[in-house]
């Protein structure tokens, strides 16, 4: 991989070895976290429910798959499957970022973008920022569990309407799923066309409308539950 | 019309370049792009100063010699080659800034001229067909679909400039790639190398430095053969298909 002119041919080149293979790992564990996200915005809706529909939920994650899986094996191998994508989407990214540095070391003085979304050019940075937001995330409501406003952590129903209604918190998260649509908006319709999927002008016309529709529904589907505890719509 | 033009101006490969500010005066709308460069160079002559070193060869936008960033836009503002881009695209008073190609597998040779060889490596690699030489096969000896035909002909009017690259905010070269794997892909000659050439094409590629595609859109853009980003998704379906057959 190197970033100067070559005057040598490739011999034996490796379709797995291609810029094209680490493409197509995004590609797929992409896509994984589109269909993981549709999941958890769904059981996030339970809250509209109330408290005991919302904790019952949260006690069915541990209990699915039994007894096929022992107590909380389905949600072990899910977990699983996300750091197995996490981990391959995020190293991939970082190959191609440093590539893509590297095949343009002396910038433009004067550089238009004459076609591209604001989304497409913010893959990085604006994954790099999902990536921190999903480790607070994770402090926030799986372990160790945060209460910014200092009460209990023990209710998951409780916990996040007292996250939602510090005004601060609701925004850093809104700020979030803005970031998550505008990633998804790319994103999905460039898995597609890296998939192969997009080879005419109307398939291609059709994943990005898709794209912009699942970015849409994601980032609405998450901040509702946010904006109505702040409005005082779901309370404890 | 007055122009102010802001070029970049580099002695050789190892010497370090800036831009340089020329006034240019009397220049008349119905020039190209490129006569409007040699009428400064001509005053640049006069004067007994360096003229500035830029690639052109058809001037009929079959070539793809020329290419030239222009105010941020590969060849600049229209769809179109450098060469047949009119100075009445721009206006009188205006000030334009000349860059050449930015991309590290297509290294500075000198002012605005860039070593594109690196495309011609790619070709090499699998641009092609085999057939034996001989007496011309007849045209119709094998049936296309006009579909097929269609798209691998349009796909063929890549002319191999490297605006996509410079366009590409990866640096990458999928869009030319793709240009050729799609041609000869549509093709019943083309089938026979089909797996080997994507694979080999990419390969080389990568090798050179060139980036990796994210799906911007930018090269389609660019493109003033108006390749569309079609081809990259055909480069990638190419690409999968040979990983299934093991290559
Ligand atoms: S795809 Fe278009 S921009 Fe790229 S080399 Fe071919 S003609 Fe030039
Ligand atoms: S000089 Fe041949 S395409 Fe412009």
């Amino acid at each position: 991989m190197t970033s100067v002119a070559t005057t040598d041919l490739v011999r034996g080149g490796r379709s797995t070895r291609t810029t094209i293979a680490l493409k197509l790992t995004m590609a797929v564990s992409g896509l994984v976290f589109v269909l993981w996200v549709l999941a958890h915005m769904y059981g996030n809706l339970k809250a509209f429910a109330g408290h005991d529909a919302f904790d019952e939920y949260a006690g069915h994650l541990r209990t699915m798959g039994q007894p096929i899986f022992p107590h909380a094996g389905a949600l072990w191998i899910i977990r699983a499957i996300l750091v197995v994508a996490i981990v391959a989407h995020v190293t991939s990214a970082v190959i191609l970022w440093r590539r893509a540095e590297g095949a343009r070391t002396t910038r433009y003085q004067v550089k238009k973008n004459k076609h591209s979304s604001l989304s497409s050019r913010t893959m990085r940075w604006g994954g790099l920022a999902l990536l921190l937001f999903i480790a607070w995330h994770l402090i926030n409501f799986s372990a160790p569990r945060v209460n910014v406003t200092g009460g209990s952590t023990a209710d998951p129903y409780d916990l996040v309407v007292d996250s939602f209604s510090t005004w601060w918190l609701t925004l850093v998260y809104l700020v979030a799923m803005l970031a998550l649509g505008m990633h998804i908006r790319h994103g999905f319709w460039s898995a597609c066309q890296t998939l192969g999927w997009t080879s005419t002008t109307r398939a291609r016309h059709r994943a990005k409308s898709a794209g912009i529709f699942l970015a849409v529904l994601i980032a609405g589907g998450f901040s509702l539950v946010p904006i109505f505890v702040l409005a005082g719509v779901i309370t404890k | 019309m007055t122009l102010t033009l802001k070029i970049w101006r580099q002695a050789d490969a190892a010497a370090e370049g800036r831009l340089h500010t020329y006034q240019l005066d009397e220049v008349s709308p119905d020039m190209s792009f490129l006569e409007m460069l040699d009428v400064l160079n001509e005053q640049l002559n006069a004067a007994g100063e360096e003229p500035v070193a830029f690639d052109s060869d058809c001037r009929e936008g079959i070539c793809g010699m020329c290419s030239l960033m222009i105010n941020g836009e590969a060849h600049g503002p229209e769809v179109t080659t450098t060469c047949q881009l009119h100075m009445r695209s721009f206006a009188d008073g205006d000030t334009i800034t000349i860059e050449p190609w930015r991309a590290a597998p297509f290294p500075v040779l000198k002012d605005l001229v860039v070593d594109r060889s690196a495309f011609d490596r790619i070709i090499q690699s699998g641009g092609y067909i085999s057939v034996n030489t001989g007496a011309a096969p007849d045209a119709h000896a094998i049936p296309v679909p006009k579909q097929n035909a269609d798209r691998a002909f349009d796909m063929a009017t890549c002319i191999g400039c490297g605006a996509c690259v410079a366009a590409c905010p990866n640096g990458s070269a999928s869009l030319f790639v793709g240009a050729k794997v799609t041609h000869l892909g549509e093709l019943p000659q083309g089938q026979a190398e089909r797996d080997h050439r994507v694979v080999n094409m990419v390969a080389q590629h990568d090798h050179e430095g060139f980036g990796g595609c994210t799906n911007i859109g930018e090269c389609a853009a660019a493109c003033p053969k108006e390749i569309p980003l079609d081809v990259i998704s055909q480069l990638n379906r190419d690409l999968r298909a040979a990983m299934r057959h093991g290559h």
